[in-house]
């Protein structure tokens, strides 16, 4: 059955619909709105009764997933995406297309169905609580030169029922992941869902690693990539929608993962990335909106706010971790002199002493190097990792901007073709008259589901935004009691250390 | 106000072992430090202002005791650099852990310097000492003859003679490891002064990190700002104990083991330059008796004379030297015992002290969660 609705046929039908209207929407794909399968959405043109959204991840995986193979791996399909403001047509086979969803009964029901649908989204997330849990190991270089990449060991344990088994893994580089994110990216964010933004490149850093050069900080490139890679995954799978996106599923699950190509930095779609998020840029200054929820207003300064908090906190710590390497490495020097004062020292207690002050020097300066990693891994990364999802709150606000936009344009639209169509009624073409009648009709139905759209993105931008606030929450209460924890156990070995020294000290003479 | 030495009441009214430099006072440029000295009768203190001029005037005088026998042979205590107020990077990095704080090292180490030359049998009998530390007017100006203490003023060919060979091998032996003590000494120093540094950073990075916090608190009612709030403030705490911790740390570092290190390596210093004028003496010596072997008849009786004299003198000069050394092994083990001792217990309190406050911050923590 999923089959029939992913016809490719029924889309083309859809498009020429489209094409026949005015260009409204330059971006052929922008009404097709092909929500992903846990997502309800209307589409007035439905004409088939399709299985149940929730069915649809019972039917045939292995299908969905084949298409997306094909479709994700050629630049163009990715291209159309990051062009337009929905999915393109070409991504859609990977999510059944909105016939497939349970139609709506009536063109003018409000947001009954969607409500309800996404209360046994919910009821769902009741029923098997979130334990999950992700982790990102074993880093191993695979190939020579430049074409050498770094391979990671995704293990999940979970005890879902979503998934088939209770734990297991897979291989995973870079370019995996980058591919994931730009998929959930493309289905969700314009539609409202805050996606967590993927961990960034760094050409430096991977060149290093490609030479092969093997010292301290390719190393530390690789361990903080490992990290950074274990904290989206788990991000993204805490998001209740996102955890059951097939794409997520297929990543953590399936063996053999097709290469995401467009997700290098110099291909031209990185390129077209860069000149969309100009292009946006331009197209949000020109955009202006009547809101009228001022709870938008109110959140969005907010997170202009924050984001100014957290970027000023994150410089802040990024000074704090330098120093602290600073420190280390000056209480390496200083052990090293206090050794050589104690081997040149005649007078033999006070010899043994000042080389067993070099040693707790020694061990401080280990203290000092776990300590510069906690403030960095726990306080550093946390920070940019929440700079980097404001920008993704951010953009989720702009989308809404522009679904109203779309909205406001229709409507306008739909004006002018009825001063039209009243002119016409005066003229004898009743041909001309009938084609009006019709392209009204079609409008309305647009003009309909603009303000369905709209809404529909304002009221989950609203639980993201819930549920973005409650996260943080957590995350930073996690992140500082992690914190206080080494805090006091490198308090607790200093101690030690003082200890142990103590008596030497007092032994001299 | 120069009395010469002859009088005849050698030792100091005031006790030696716990002269104090109580405060320093800045007028400008000009920093006027306040010592307090108990009088060994026991019914009262001196209490006298004293610039740094004025201890150099006592060092001066000190040096230039030549009718003392031996005199060169005297390892004297170092004096600090001179401190400048407001100055450039290179005099602060002379003065080391002493330029650190608003002077109180540096004061400890005047301190340290008084107390070694009354406790000084040699040093202590001379008057300068007595006036430095009673008179209520400051001493004299005017500045005491050059010296050969004073190496700066000594020509480079001078310099060469510090790796002339001995005919003592105790001497020849002190010498060498002399030479590598100092160098080690000066090198942990600059070291340890480089950890105190960096440590200060980081108590102000902790302290800009915890303002900022206060910043990011949000106003409203909304069950997850005040949390957020909540949780902020917390953190703004916790990097305020990490900064008063670093500050300690630092301070128990510069206090003990800095100071002693920087003691140290001054006091290495001031040995070398008395083994340095014992070795230009025996170069003298050697030179004096190659003139009286050579010298012909008529000069002969002459250079004789000269040769015994600078025998005498190269006598007097080990003999007092031999003490010296002794001496000056056991006082500096002593003060870095004391120093190490000192430190050791001090980080351990601020650790359990701090290991304290971290625990209760990370309780209340926990309870909020």
């Amino acid at each position: 059955m999923a089959d029939t609705a992913r016809d490719p046929p029924l889309q083309h039908t859809d498009f020429q619909e489209l094409e026949d209207g005015e260009d409204l929407f330059p971006e052929p794909a922008a009404t097709q709105e092909s929500e992903p399968a846990s997502l309800p959405a209307e589409d007035i043109s439905t004409n088939s009764n399709g299985p149940k959204q929730d069915s649809l991840f019972d039917d045939d995986p292995e299908d969905l997933f084949a298409e997306a193979t094909e479709e994700v791996s050629l630049d163009s399909p990715e291209r159309e995406v990051l062009l337009s403001d929905g999915p393109s047509p070409a991504i859609t086979p990977i999510t059944p297309p909105t016939s497939v969803i349970t139609p709506r009964i009536g063109l003018t029901h409000d947001d009954m169905f969607t409500h309800s649908s996404f209360d046994e989204i919910e009821e769902e997330e009741g029923g098997d609580s979130f334990d999950m849990h992700i982790s990102v190991s074993d880093p191993e270089k695979v190939g020579d030169g430049m074409n050498a990449y770094m391979a990671y060991k995704v293990t999940t344990k979970t005890s879902m029922s979503l998934f088939k088994t209770n734990e297991f893994s897979v291989k995973r580089r870079f370019s995996d992941f980058l591919g994931l994110h730009s998929k959930l990216a493309s289905k969700y964010l314009h539609i409202g869902y805050i996606v967590p933004p993927a961990p960034e490149k760094s050409i430096v850093g991977m060149t290093k690693v490609k030479v092969g050069k093997e010292d301290q900080s390719s190393n530390e490139f690789v361990e903080k990539r490992r990290s950074a890679l274990e904290r989206y995954l788990m991000r993204t799978v805490k998001h209740p929608i996102l955890l059951k996106d097939p794409d997520v599923l297929q990543f953590l699950e399936s063996s053999e993962l097709p290469r995401a190509v467009s997700t290098q930095a110099l291909s031209s779609a990185g390129l077209l990335r860069m000149v969309n998020k100009a292009a946006d840029a331009v197209n949000k200054m020109t955009i202006k909106m009547n809101e009228s929820d001022a709870w938008f207003e109110e959140k969005q300064q907010h997170f202009e706010n924050l984001d100014v908090q957290l970027r000023k906190l994150h410089a802040s710590v990024e000074s704090l971790v330098c120093h602290r390497k600073e420190l280390s490495v000056n209480t390496a020097q200083f052990a090293k002199s206090a050794a050589m004062l104690g081997n040149s020292e005649d007078h033999t207690a006070l010899s043994r002493a000042l080389s067993q002050l070099a040693e707790v020097e020694e061990k401080i300066d280990q203290l000092h190097q776990d300590q510069a990693n906690a403030d960095f891994y726990l306080f550093s990364e946390l920070l940019g990792d929440y700079v980097r999802l404001i920008t993704a709150v951010k953009g989720v606000f702009d989308h809404r901007m522009k679904t109203w936009q779309k909205w406001q344009d229709s409507q306008m639209l739909l004006q002018k073709k009825r001063e039209a169509e009243a002119k016409l009624q005066f003229t004898n073409k009743p041909d001309k008259l009938q084609q009006a009648k019709d392209e009204i009709k079609e409008l309305e139905g647009k003009v309909q589901q603009g303000e369905r759209d709209f809404e529909q993105i304002s009221k989950t931008i609203r639980k993201e935004v819930s549920r973005f606030e409650k996260e943080r929450v957590k995350d930073f209460k996690t992140i500082i009691i992690k914190y206080l924890e080494s805090l006091v156990q490198t308090q607790q070995q200093l101690i030690k250390y003082w200890e142990a020294f103590l008596p030497e000290a007092k032994a001299i003479s | 106000m120069m009395e010469e030495v002859k009088e005849v009441t050698p030792t100091l009214s005031v006790q030696g072992h716990n002269i104090k430099v109580a405060e320093v006072l800045r007028d400008g440029d000009t920093l006027t430090f306040l010592i307090i000295s108990q009088k060994l009768s026991g019914t009262g203190e001196y209490h006298v202002d004293r610039t740094y001029d004025d201890f150099e005037w006592l060092q001066q005088h000190l040096f230039s005791q030549e009718d003392v026998p031996g005199i060169q042979g005297v390892i004297f205590p170092p004096l600090p650099v001179k401190p400048q107020v407001n100055t450039s990077a290179k005099v602060m990095k002379q003065l080391g852990f002493l330029g650190l704080g608003e002077w109180q090292p540096y004061c400890k180490a005047l301190e340290t310097f008084l107390r070694q030359i009354a406790a000084h049998s040699i040093l202590n009998k001379n008057k300068a000492v007595e006036i430095f530390l009673t008179s209520s007017d400051p001493p004299g100006r005017q500045r005491v003859r050059k010296n050969i203490f004073n190496r700066l003023s000594q020509a480079v060919e001078e310099m060469r003679k510090e790796g002339h060979k001995d005919v003592d091998e105790f001497f020849q032996t002190e010498r060498d490891h002399n030479l590598v003590l100092t160098g080690c000494a000066k090198s942990a120093a600059e070291r340890f002064l480089d950890v105190v540094l960096t440590e200060q950073k980081i108590a102000v990075a902790c302290g800009h990190f915890s303002a900022a916090l206060h910043l990011c608190m949000e106003p409203g009612e909304d069950p997850d700002k005040q949390a957020f709030s909540k949780a902020c403030v917390k953190l703004s705490e916790v990097f305020d104990s990490m900064r008063k911790n670093m500050t300690s740390v630092a301070e128990n570092n510069v206090n003990t083991l800095g100071l002693g290190l920087d003691l140290e390596s001054r006091y290495q210093e001031a040995e070398k330059e008395m083994l340095f004028r014992r070795t230009c003496k025996l170069v003298e010596l050697e030179s004096a008796r190659r003139n009286a072997e050579r010298a012909k008849p008529v000069k002969k009786a002459a250079m004789e004379e000269v040769k015994r004299a600078t025998e005498t003198e190269f006598d007097h000069i080990c003999g007092v030297a031999k003490q010296e050394i002794a001496r000056f092994q056991g006082a500096r083990v002593e003060m870095l015992q004391q120093a190490l001792v000192q430190w050791c217990e001090k980080q351990l309190l601020t650790a359990k002290d701090n290991a304290d406050q971290f625990n209760q911050h990370l309780q209340a923590l926990r309870g909020m969660a």
